[in-house]
């Protein structure tokens, strides 16, 4: 087993920290990981990418190599494309559909057309969500919903689950609820 | 954090390497990417304040790197850390801390960063340890960042000299998860029998360089002898390859499933292991150096071979087999191997992606400052240079601002605009702030006002080191302000302003003001970071 997953969004949308709560659980599952992590310059709202790479046997780069990531994980579309060189032949992009638009930004209809050309591909309609919930954090649990279900690693749901629990009660009740609903918001996207 | 593993950043397993070590402290500057060492030492000791660890920040690397040299001469075990151009500041304590060699040991942590993530260069730190005659570890993965610091320091101690750790921004970004190893106590204090080491007159530093030199014959040895100085002879394969850090990870990252037949050695000690090389050059008939940085051991490799009498070709860096600029990657390393690309060239995003580069945050004071500083120097594009710095407010390079024109190294804003002041230029402007201004501002301000140079230097005071992540400052806000009026600055050229909208046309008025003044005068725009907790 081995999945190569690339993390990317903008900074300040908590890219890092979506890919801890991945990590953390697969870590306990037992499995070998490596997560590369962006510090420093790019956080300023410039674009971030997070390596995240899991096994059953030894790992040795620290990034994924280019052409070969299992699947792509983006919280704004742009960024999602930014990095499809990683992708391999038959990986699949999950997207949200919700533009950053802090830069030059061209028609975003272009771009998710361009994403949803692919065979692979997965577009979580974050702007749906975020109506519905009215709230704009729950985007990346929403995220980490389609990417646990699109994964499929067994247990990896229980454990992200009882996480978000965890770091959500001191905000009460409604909150956890609000991110369960995200989470499987998220998962019914994934086929 | 006592547990027997855990997954740790490459920074944080250096970290937790010297904490099990029994370091009394850890002196450092931030920058990225070494910062996560001294913050993760800063957590434990939250956590766990006995036995105590100093960790505070240091104002900058010299100072750090002379406060492991104090410790160290009553007996103490420190770490020092940094990011690589750090090492350029330090470099004078560090130099002569060769000379003295240590008491407790000493460790120098160094943070390269290839392809300058968030750096001005990609100055390759080995070329330290050797410039110092000292032993440099390089840990290509965070398992090892965590077995060769505690190592270091062992050695650090036996031979009398300090170490150099050197790693790069991947692995000092990558989690993985690390194996303790039983953790020692601190040293004792201990004062030395002897002061002559630890004062380098020229009658003592002449003998204590003396017996540095006798010391490489034993250095070499120990590297030999070193399980980090990994050899693996495959018999009859024609390739052998050196490398060292991330490039081993590259390498077998490549070539697990043996698709290609060849002899490794992986370096993580230096100085270069003489016996192994030898060995490894003997079995092949071609060297592939494949090392993240600068082509170090490449350049070395030819003389040895000279040495032994050997003659096989050698291609790495300086004859284009890798770039020799940027970090390598595990496509790289393929490409020098001769192995097919995994890439494929179906995506056609372009026109779609653009850049996003980096930008102030909604709302940060340093917006603020440089519309009213552009405003002021309106029609005076002509006869006016604003020097910078380093810091979140080197952003204002970029539109829409497009206020300042250099950045070099820290603190060089002032001295550059006090020298161009007094070659001539009418409006000679330095944007710096308050962390950069405690590390290296300080001295060449008391020179610009003590000459009494026709310069405006503008402290951008937000109360925190924001671009490495928001560490405190070491003086800011009133200590600041009465810093500099203790230097001797005319108090009617002391000014204060807010970054604020609403303060614009005000603070637009006591900047035109003061680039009419022709003498030094400074200029304070005191507002905290909007990322302050
Ligand atoms: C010698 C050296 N050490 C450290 C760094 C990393 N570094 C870049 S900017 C910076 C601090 C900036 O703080 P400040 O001047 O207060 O500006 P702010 O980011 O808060 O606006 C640091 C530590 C560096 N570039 N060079
Ligand atoms: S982190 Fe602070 S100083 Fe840096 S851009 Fe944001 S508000 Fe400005």
């Amino acid at each position: 087993m081995k999945k190569d997953i690339i993390f990317a969004g903008v900074g300040g949308q908590g890219i890092v920290s979506a890919a801890a709560m991945i990590v953390t659980q697969v870590d306990k599952l037992g499995f070998q990981c490596k997560q590369n992590e962006v510090h420093g310059m790019a956080q300023r709202g410039g674009s971030v990418v997070c390596h995240v790479r899991i096994s059953d046997g030894q790992i040795y780069s620290d990034i994924i190599p280019k052409g070969s990531a299992d699947l792509i994980l983006a919280t704004e579309p742009m960024e999602a494309l930014r990095y499809i060189e990683y992708l391999s032949k038959d990986g699949t992009v999950i997207t949200s559909n919700r533009p950053f638009k802090n830069i030059d930004y061209p028609d975003e209809k272009d771009i998710i057309n361009s994403i949803e050309k692919r065979s692979n591909s997965i577009v979580v309609d974050a702007n749906g969500l975020v109506d519905e919930l009215k709230n704009e954090r729950v985007i990346n649990v929403a995220m980490i919903g389609a990417l646990s279900k699109a994964i499929g690693i067994e247990g990896l749901k229980d454990g992200i689950l009882k996480d978000v629990e965890k770091r959500f009660s001191k905000k009460g009740e409604a909150v956890v609820q609000l991110n369960h609903k995200a989470f499987e918001f998220g998962e019914a996207a994934v086929q | 954090m006592s547990s027997e593993s855990m997954a740790l950043l490459g920074d944080e397993a250096i970290a937790m390497g010297a904490i099990h070590s029994g370091i009394s402290a850890a002196y450092a500057y931030p920058g990225t990417p070494a910062t996560e060492i001294q913050e993760a030492i800063q957590k434990y000791v939250a956590a766990y304040p006995d036995p105590k660890i100093n960790s505070a920040w240091s104002i900058n690397e010299k100072v750090a790197m002379e406060e492991a040299v104090g410790a160290s001469l009553i007996g103490k075990r420190s770490l020092v850390n940094m990011k690589h151009v750090g090492v350029n500041v330090a470099a004078d304590p560090f130099m002569n801390a060769a000379i003295t060699g240590c008491g407790g040991g000493i460790v120098i942590a160094a943070a390269d960063d290839p392809s300058m993530h968030s750096s001005q260069n990609e100055q390759d730190s080995r070329y330290y340890a050797d410039f110092a005659k000292i032993p440099c570890f390089e840990p290509s993965n965070q398992q090892q960042a965590y077995d060769m610091t505690r190592e270091a320091f062992d050695i650090a101690e036996k031979y009398e000299v300090p170490i150099l750790l050197r790693l790069t921004t991947r692995l000092a970004h990558t989690r993985a998860r690390v194996s303790f190893a039983k953790p020692r106590g601190q040293n004792e204090l201990k004062l030395p029998d002897n002061f002559k080491k630890w004062t380098l007159l020229p009658s003592n530093a002449r003998p204590q360089y003396k017996k540095l030199l006798q010391k490489q014959k034993d250095l070499i040895a120990y590297s030999d002898a070193s399980a980090f100085n990994e050899l693996k002879i495959t018999k009859g394969s024609k390739l052998g390859i050196i490398t060292s850090g991330l490039g081993y990870n590259y390498l077998m990252e490549n070539i697990q499933d043996g698709s290609i037949e060849c002899s490794i050695l992986r370096i993580g000690v230096y100085p270069l292991p003489e016996k192994k090389i030898k060995e490894l050059a003997s079995s092949c008939q071609e060297i592939l150096v494949i090392e993240e940085g600068y082509p170090y051991i490449e350049r070395y490799l030819p003389s040895y071979l000279m040495r032994f009498g050997i003659n096989v070709s050698v291609k790495g860096k300086l004859d284009g087999t890798l770039p020799e600029q940027g970090e390598l990657t595990p496509g790289i390393v393929r490409a020098a191997l001769g192995m097919g690309s995994l890439e494929n060239c179906e995506s056609d995003t372009s026109g779609l992606v653009r850049p996003r580069p980096p930008a102030l945050c909604k709302g940060c004071p340093h917006h603020d400052t440089y519309l009213a500083l552009n405003e002021a120097l309106k029609g005076k594009e002509k006869e006016r240079i604003v020097f910078s710095d380093i810091g979140c407010y080197t952003l204002g390079a970029y539109p829409p601002y497009e206020t300042i024109h250099s950045c070099l190294c820290m603190g060089a804003s002032i001295s550059m605009a006090k020298a161009a002041a007094e070659n001539g230029l009418k409006y000679a402007v330095a944007v710096i702030g308050d962390s950069t201004f405690d590390h290296s501002g300080i001295t060449p301000l008391l020179e610009g006002i003590k000459r009494e140079n026709p310069f405006t230097v503008v402290i951008v005071d937000n109360s925190t080191t924001a671009m490495t992540g928001g560490q405190d400052t070491i003086c800011g806000e009133t200590a600041l302000e009465k810093l500099v009026v203790g230097m001797g600055i005319d108090q009617k050229h002391l000014r204060r302003i807010i970054p604020l909208p609403k303060q614009h046309e005000q603070n637009v008025k006591v900047f035109e003001e003061e680039l009419e003044y022709a003498g030094p005068s400074v200029i304070i725009a005191l507002r905290k970071c909007i990322q302050i907790k």
